[in-house]
């Protein structure tokens, strides 16, 4: 505390935590996306079948509040937004499929209160216990990204599980084990892996077509990457 | 942010709580003479204030059975340590009441009251630490949230006591609590106003930009993905206006500051009878609540980023 207090008082305008916080010891594993911004369509076919399974799967269910009325409000672990580059007449349309990064310093992990949230030794996944979450919110607050969503019905804090209960799953064909939203991609815009393993097709990806993390200021170290387009200059008209 | 109205109560009736009882604290320690049930009514009321925070508290939880896990993670979680701190300081406060039967004893002297001031510092510590630690939340991230959650705390509580002395006639102690309060108000206006100043012209590190990666000079959001709301427009957006902002901080500036230091020298200066300090409470408490609502609003989070545009 004495050290957290000189850091706090030594400068003016420094963020309170000045030290990094101590690197977690890092998993051998670390499974991932990989998001194409190439080949994103926008469809929201990861959306609807990540909703899908996990309201069925061990994380749900997910609620859906007001389905057929005019606010339609619910849980989701994945959305896909929309942003426009550029100046007119030279704009190009970006589809952004935003769930959670599986941080490898996930800021959300240390200040839940309880021990709710946890990153997985085995695989670096980002998990809440359902059975321990107060429901405090503390954790939501914490991360930079939004990925993280109370459920109204169920009162605790629920998240992207890289469908862990999907991947491991030894009754489903090899091919099946993997995330809903990846299975349902008609792009193959979602690559899924680890990303620890050079030889990956996530690993291989990043390394050859430029992955880049989300907000890296915040030294967060997202291990779901994103590629970005390649058509960086639309041809004039 | 959206203030969640059971922790801005929680924070600003723990703060008096705790303010009252460093008051008390260092009238004792002081050698202002006061009598056993004025100190040991006082304490009654600051464990009341306390009890009703952590009550508001625990009206914030999503699942409030569950509350009592909340003490495991004290080693990496400040939430979890003001969980552990607020009862303990309680519990001192309590043995203080206890032992104040009798004035003379060490405990009630000097032992107690040292401990109770070291608890209240420590509890705000924990307090302020949980919004100072979020490096990302850059209107929070820096010591004067730390110094204002003492500040207004002190400023609060020992109005506080200087209402509490003047209705039990403690003419001693209405005096320390009277030049305590416009002393620590008249530090703690311009500490809060600095803050509001270093806000309001923060320029955050998160653009859209480096939200998404698209290395564009203009990038706007068309889609945040969905129609209707969600956990993290309702989490994060207050929804007021700047002009209803504005208002705010023009109710926190007269009635958690302007008002009660006035009415503090004034009774200070012998132009107002005490009672006046019973006033000055009850005008300070709301000022109070709107600069802590405010502290809330104020703060920017970074996923405010991805959630701009419904379609």
């Amino acid at each position: 505390m004495i050290a957290a207090l000189r850091a706090l008082f030594g400068k003016a305008d420094a963020p309170a935590v000045a030290a990094p916080p101590e690197a977690p010891e890092a998993p051998a594993r670390q499974l991932a996306l990989v998001i194409d911004l190439n080949v994103c369509v926008g469809c929201h076919a990861c959306v609807t079948s990540c909703k899908e399974w996990n309201t069925g799967g061990a994380a749900g269910p997910l609620v859906d509040e007001n389905a057929y009325g005019a606010d339609p409000t619910g849980t989701f672990f994945n959305r896909v937004q929309t942003y426009e580059a550029g100046v007119f007449p030279n704009t190009e349309t970006v589809h952004f499929p935003k769930s959670c990064l599986h941080c490898e310093d996930p800021p959300c992990v240390p200040v839940c209160p309880t021990g709710a949230s946890y990153k997985r030794k085995s695989d670096g996944i980002v998990l809440v216990d359902y059975d321990k979450c107060i429901g405090c919110k503390y954790c939501a607050w914490a991360c930079p990204y939004g990925a993280r969503e109370l459920d109204e019905a169920r009162q605790v804090m629920t998240k992207c599980t890289l469908c862990v209960d999907r991947i491991e799953d030894t009754t489903l064909a090899p091919d099946d084990r993997k995330p809903a939203c990846v299975k349902a991609c008609p792009t193959g815009a979602r690559l899924f892996g680890d990303v620890k393993d050079p030889d990956s097709e996530v690993a291989r990806a990043i390394r050859e077509r430029g992955g880049y993390s989300l907000m890296p200021e915040w030294d967060t170290r997202p291990a779901n990457q994103y590629l970005p387009r390649r058509v960086t200059t639309p041809p004039q008209r | 942010m959206n203030p969640a109205f059971s922790v801005v109560v929680f924070t600003t009736a723990a703060g008096a709580g705790q303010g009252l009882v460093v008051a008390l604290a260092i009238a004792l320690l002081a050698g202002v003479p006061m009598t056993p049930s004025f100190v040991r009514a006082s304490l009654l009321v600051a464990i009341f204030l306390l009890v009703a925070g952590l009550v508001s508290s625990f009206l914030h939880l999503g699942r409030p059975a569950r509350a009592w896990r909340a003490a495991a993670m004290w080693r990496t979680s400040w939430l979890s340590r003001e969980v552990i701190v607020l009862p303990a300081f309680i519990v001192v406060v309590g043995l203080w009441w206890l032992a104040a039967r009798d004035p003379g004893s060490a405990p009630a002297r000097l032992v107690l009251p040292l401990a109770a001031i070291a608890g209240a510092a420590l509890l705000w510590y924990c307090t302020a630490m949980i919004y100072a630690c979020l490096r990302f939340i850059e209107e929070w991230a820096q010591p004067l949230t730390i110094v204002n959650f003492v500040l207004l705390g002190v400023s609060s509580g020992s109005v506080l006591a200087s209402a509490l002395a003047a209705l039990a006639g403690e003419e001693r102690a209405l005096t320390l609590a009277v030049w305590l309060a416009l002393l620590v108000t008249l530090v703690a206006w311009p500490s809060r106003t600095a803050a509001w100043r270093r806000n309001a012209t923060l320029r955050h590190r998160s653009t859209l930009q480096s939200a998404t990666g698209i290395r564009s000079a203009r990038l706007a959001q068309t889609s945040m993905g969905m129609s209707a709301g969600s956990f993290n427009t309702r989490e994060f957006f207050h929804r007021a206006s700047v002009s209803a902002l504005g208002r705010i901080k023009g109710i926190a500036i007269v009635l958690a500051f302007a008002l009660p230091a006035l009415a503090m020298a004034g009774v200070a200066a012998g132009v107002l009878p005490g009672i006046a300090c019973v006033v000055a409470f009850v005008v300070q408490v709301p000022g109070l609540i709107a600069d802590r609502w405010l502290f809330f609003a104020q703060a920017k989070h970074p996923q405010n980023l991805y959630y701009q545009v419904v379609s």
